[in-house]
């Protein structure tokens, strides 16, 4: 038996990424952990300096840290949910044959590709208080009596908020969907036709059954983009009023904006650790595609 | 008879969901675009106009003139056309290794460029601000270039490695056969073949760093801003400039929609088929 030659040039190739990624993405997590060992805030140079676990222990006993997990529960479940339900629905119009359907598909991707900052303030603007359209049209339509601020009392923000990264999420969801639909063999319908099914039966029995992987892979590549999202959120409301909107990626961002880096490398930490649970399902789904 | 009734029912309920969808996706741009072209006593009026009395270009000129958009515009192009520059060079070798060689150790560098997709921006976002100011390269458009490579890499990584997987082999072995190097077919077959799926890398990378806001809000300063920060400094000095801020979000997105319009087909047969597969 003859034993094959290293051939060092995959590597070669690959070198210049990885190097660029150490530098950029490898090192900066490595100095993260560092810094939420330490007092590390660069308003007092002088007293940065190790300090154990105090950063986590601080954040144990922060209330807003709790208070901010769990806002990013909310949003992450109400805000994906709707995605997938409303993307969902979009889908399987588009996957029907009607008037200008190349057209409506192109163009209702459009706020996928909407820069989050100006996702933010063009809803800012729809929901202001005194100028704002939808006040406009909620008393034409006599829904409400008087003007309502949406984004500045607390009970009406984080719902006005979470329509916005709905908004943003529907087109991605339908657009993988769609992807999967068009994948499923049209024989299925036609036997199912056969056998007489009606059509709710054939989007519980067929579609949804096929689309299985689809929607795992897609929601949880969604609950991770949006559990990061903090450009929306930051833009619309700053995390206000009183901290009702305010996530933990919005929290953390907030801390480091007062170059607390220290406390706020420890918080994005803790994120991040949560949320590996998901990265973890989909990268096993994804191994486990790659072996097939 | 009464099928058809129903048929015809059908299709007139499928047209009205599509146009709900269609009118609760694409409102906001359309007020966007409506209130960036009023004069500005009518953005501020108690009686909300849906179309403007009198159509006016003022916000936009005001937009060049007294606020200098044109600065973020430039910082912006610069930014996004050298991280797409850099991310596609370095990612198209990676990509052709993952797709085209058997090696030790393929599973594992694939997966950390995978990870990345995880990692939240926050997590990064922090110690590289220290980095940078430590090296000196902070407001810097060099920061936010560099920054961007930590999503646009593995993301061009991934996407084009889908492609490759795609492209049969066999014409780079019969070249190979024919006596070229491997180089040499890499050169003459696959990147011609290829030349569409690395437009439409490009032009996610392009779209990605052109509309990017926390790094960029955090790692730039009034000289190196780019559009998406500007955009926010719109509010807060002298109010919110609702005029301006939606003349600025058109001339914004404009160049985005292009590029996605061209570059869509490929770009989500490639993202679909890539999410899943992997």
């Amino acid at each position: 038996m003859q034993r094959k030659k290293l051939d060092i040039s995959p590597y070669l190739l690959i070198s210049p990424s990885l190097f660029i990624f150490l530098a950029v993405v490898l090192l900066p997590v490595f100095n993260a952990i560092l810094m939420s060992f330490q007092n590390y805030d660069l308003r007092r140079p002088s007293k940065i300096g190790f300090i154990g676990l105090s950063n986590y222990i601080t954040i144990f006993n922060d209330s807003l840290f709790w208070q901010s997990l769990w806002k990013t529960f909310l949003w992450v479940i109400f805000g994906v949910g709707f995605q997938f339900f409303l993307g969902f629905g979009l889908a399987l119009l588009l996957n029907k044959k009607f008037f200008g359907r190349g057209v409506v598909r192109s163009v209702s991707l459009i706020p996928w590709v909407t820069p989050g900052v100006l996702i933010a303030l063009m809803w800012r603007w729809i929901y202001d208080g005194n100028y704002g359209v939808l006040n406009d049209i909620l008393l034409k339509f006599r829904i409400i009596q008087d003007k309502i601020p949406f984004l500045a009392q607390q009970a009406t923000a984080f719902p006005s908020v979470v329509v916005t990264i709905i908004w943003q999420g529907i087109p991605f969801f339908a657009l993988m969907i769609l992807a999967g639909l068009q994948g499923i063999p049209t024989e299925l319908y036609d036997a199912a036709d056969v056998d007489g099914a009606n059509g709710l039966q054939k989007l519980f029995l067929i579609t949804i059954p096929m689309l299985k992987n689809t929607i795992y892979v897609s929601t949880l590549l969604r609950i991770i983009w949006v559990a990061n999202s903090v450009d929306v959120i930051f833009n619309m409301t700053g995390g206000g009023p009183a901290y009702s909107t305010q996530t933990l990626s919005v929290y953390v961002f907030n801390k480091g904006n007062t170059l607390n880096l220290g406390y706020a490398s420890t918080m994005s930490i803790i994120l991040t650790i949560i949320l590996s649970v998901v990265a973890i399902l989909y990268l096993r789904n994804i191994f486990r595609s790659e072996e097939e | 008879m009464k099928k058809g009734v129903f048929k015809l029912s059908g299709i007139f309920a499928i047209h009205i969901t599509v146009i709900i969808y269609l009118i609760f996706l694409l409102f906001p741009f359309y007020w966007t675009f409506i209130t960036s072209i009023k004069p500005e006593q009518e953005i501020y009026s108690n009686t909300i106009s849906y179309w403007p009395n009198n159509v006016s270009f003022e916000s936009y000129q005001k937009l060049f003139t007294s606020f200098n958009f044109l600065k973020p515009m430039i910082n912006s192009l610069f930014v996004a056309t050298s991280t797409t520059i850099i991310s596609l060079t370095v990612s198209i070798f990676a990509a052709y290794a993952f797709s085209r060689y058997k090696f030790k150790g393929k599973k594992y560098l694939m997966g950390i460029f995978l990870t990345n997709n995880m990692f939240p921006v926050v997590l990064l976002l922090i110690p590289l601000y220290a980095i940078m100011r430590n090296i000196g390269i902070l407001y810097t458009p060099f920061a936010l270039m560099l920054s961007y490579t930590t999503f646009t890499i593995p993301f061009s990584i991934w996407l084009l490695s889908g492609y490759l997987r795609d492209l049969p082999i066999s014409l780079e072995e019969a070249a190979m056969i024919d006596g070229a190097t491997r180089a040499q077919a890499f050169i003459k077959i696959v990147l011609p073949i290829l030349a569409p799926c690395i437009v439409a890398t490009g032009a996610y990378v392009f779209m990605t760093s052109w509309n990017e806001y926390v790094f960029a809000v955090m790692f730039t300063n009034e000289a190196s801003r780019t559009i998406p920060v500007a955009l926010k400094n719109l509010i807060g000095q002298l109010g919110v400039e609702w005029g301006m801020l939606t003349a600025g979000g058109i001339i914004t997105i404009i160049p985005v929609c292009i590029l996605f319009f061209f570059a869509q087909k490929r770009l989500t047969e490639g993202l679909t088929e890539g999410a899943v597969k992997g």
